[in-house]
């Protein structure tokens, strides 16, 4: 069956993301004045405002800030996945992502959890990062 | 300079209005907008002629100002604004309102609210963009969550309510009391959407939306339309109610209107915690001067987190002191005594608004808390908000 859930409409400001992730990449903007790393991929610094940015291949880890379990089919394609997770997660270069948690049960899902990027090629042009157990703690788990 | 002596009191609401509350009105958005807007111009003792300002704000759903004033018959007015936003301007429009006052612009400026909420676009799955039947593709900076399955407040907000409960102890229990409080406000309240009692146990079984978000968590979706008239002090004195004043203003939180991606860290310092300060200070009062508040609740959780973050009570003690009486009519500070968002109904935070006035007014009937003076009235989305001091 077709990919029914929504994918994303990439932007001039974004497009890089999506592509590197599609080569399973996960990479971030950074500030070259300043050094801040932001997300969403907004064009400027949102420390110093400089437009000066680059991208780099990030750690690929962080720990879940926070979780919700979605028992309501609000979002199209959705349904047969209920009740499913989102979780926030802080990233070791600091900002936060929205996600999904992969292979753990919803259970054991708690804020400091460490975890790690999976790439999944939802379409030919698209790949979503989600996230699983780190196979390592990671050196900021604050459970 | 924080500003006290430019705009306090110099405004204030002479005229409130509002549709009757359901789940489908059968009518138009403008019709609702045209209503509201009209009963709260006589209500002021006004005609719309004299009305020299307009002011709306919304997502989805909205009548606009242009649609409005016309239908109105208004040949011109003196500043008129369309603001783009949800919850968080509720108080931040009426706001304007009095800056547009405050500066000399405007006598009589006309803020409003209207929303097929129910029977047209239906907030809860439109927020986090895309359209109605739901997108296949999203743009905008919901790429980054709707994809995820991530589609709009009630799953933000579980999210902090989740973490609120892991950070302080705060159960679904405590969700619940506050519920179950102002269901027992709709009651009094012959506006209200929703006037059958409710238990805790209810509460407690009712169906999950985001959990830790039960059904009874979230507020409601309505048809309604809420106007207001706001007049120049002056010109308020003489109206048929006695004026009720706007003391201060605020609108702000952790940065500016955005997704809160990168910006909810600082779990421990919400909207609240950034305004409360200058907006006690400019009215020259403290949080302890409050005798209602008229807190934006379209989610139980909010009304816990804004108690804590005014300072009515702790950080962290929210759920305690709401499960305490806290919040009830007789209790420190009466919250919602219209049954909020939760239970009167979802005009986007502008009927709570309504309801602190006409406490104020002394004119709430069987809902009336006994000499109430001072009201605080709230807004809130994602991590921004606003929020009005008024007094009689």
């Amino acid at each position: 069956m077709a990919y029914d859930k929504p994918l994303p409409v990439p932007t001039r400001e974004d497009r890089p993301f999506w592509e590197a992730a599609r080569e399973h990449r996960f990479v971030l903007p950074r500030c070259r004045e300043c050094g801040h790393v932001w997300f969403p991929p907004y064009e400027s610094c949102q420390r110093c405002l400089s437009f000066e940015r680059e991208w780099f291949e990030a750690s690929e880890r962080g720990v879940v800030w926070g979780y919700t379990l979605m028992q309501q089919p609000y979002v199209p394609g959705y349904r047969d996945e209920l009740p499913y997770n989102v979780v926030l997660v802080e990233l070791e270069e600091g900002p936060m992502v929205y996600s999904n948690l992969v292979g753990v049960p919803d259970d054991e899902i708690r804020p400091g959890l460490a975890v790690e990027a999976v790439f999944e090629d939802v379409t030919e042009e698209f790949t979503l990062i989600r996230f699983r157990r780190a196979e390592e703690p990671s050196g900021r788990d604050r459970t | 300079m924080n500003g006290e002596d430019l705009a306090r009191d110099k405004a204030a609401v002479t005229g409130v209005g509002c549709t009757g509350f359901s789940r489908d009105s059968g009518v138009s958005v403008d019709a609702l907008a045209l209503q509201a807007s009209l009963l709260a111009i006589r209500d002021a003792g006004l005609e719309p002629s004299d009305i020299d300002g307009v002011l709306t704000y919304g997502v989805g759903d909205a009548a606009a100002v242009r649609d409005i004033s016309q239908a109105l018959g208004l040949e011109s007015v003196n500043w008129y604004c369309d603001v783009f936003g949800g919850g968080s301007y509720s108080c931040a429009t009426v706001a304007q309102a009095a800056m547009a006052i405050a500066t000399g612009l405007c006598r009589h400026v006309l803020v409003y609210r209207a929303l097929n909420g129910r029977s047209g676009r239906r907030l809860g799955r439109t927020a986090l963009g895309g359209g109605d039947a739901g997108p296949p593709r999203v743009p905008g900076p919901g790429q980054f969550s709707v994809p995820f399955g991530m589609s709009g407040p009630v799953q933000q907000y579980g999210l902090l309510a989740r973490r609120h409960m892991i950070e302080f102890g705060t159960t679904t229990e405590h969700f619940g009391q506050v519920a179950v409080t102002l269901r027992g406000n709709a009651v009094l309240n012959p506006r209200a959407i929703m006037r059958d009692p409710i238990t805790l146990e209810d509460h407690q079984a009712s169906r999950w939306i985001a959990e830790p978000l039960r059904l009874l968590d979230c507020c409601q979706e309505t048809d309604a339309g809420c106007a207001i008239v706001l007049s120049r002090a002056d010109a308020a004195r003489d109206r048929p109610h006695p004026p009720v004043y706007l003391s201060s203003f605020a609108l702000g939180g952790s940065g500016p209107a955005s997704q809160p991606l990168d910006k909810y860290p600082d779990f421990t310092r919400l909207f609240p915690a950034h305004i409360g300060p200058g907006l006690f200070g400019r009215a020259g009062l403290s949080v302890s001067d409050i005798d209602v508040a008229a807190l934006y609740d379209a989610f139980t959780f909010l009304v816990i987190a804004q108690l804590e973050d005014f300072g009515f009570c702790g950080k962290g003690e929210g759920g305690p002191f709401v499960a305490g009486g806290g919040i009830a009519r007789e209790g420190a500070i009466p919250v919602g005594t219209n049954g909020g968002l939760l239970s009167e109904g979802y005009v986007h935070g502008l009927n709570n608004l309504l309801e602190a006035v006409e406490q104020l007014r002394g004119n709430a009937g069987e809902r009336q808390i006994e000499g109430a003076e001072t009201a605080l009235a709230t807004g809130w989305g994602a991590n921004v908000g606003s929020a009005l001091v008024l007094r009689r």
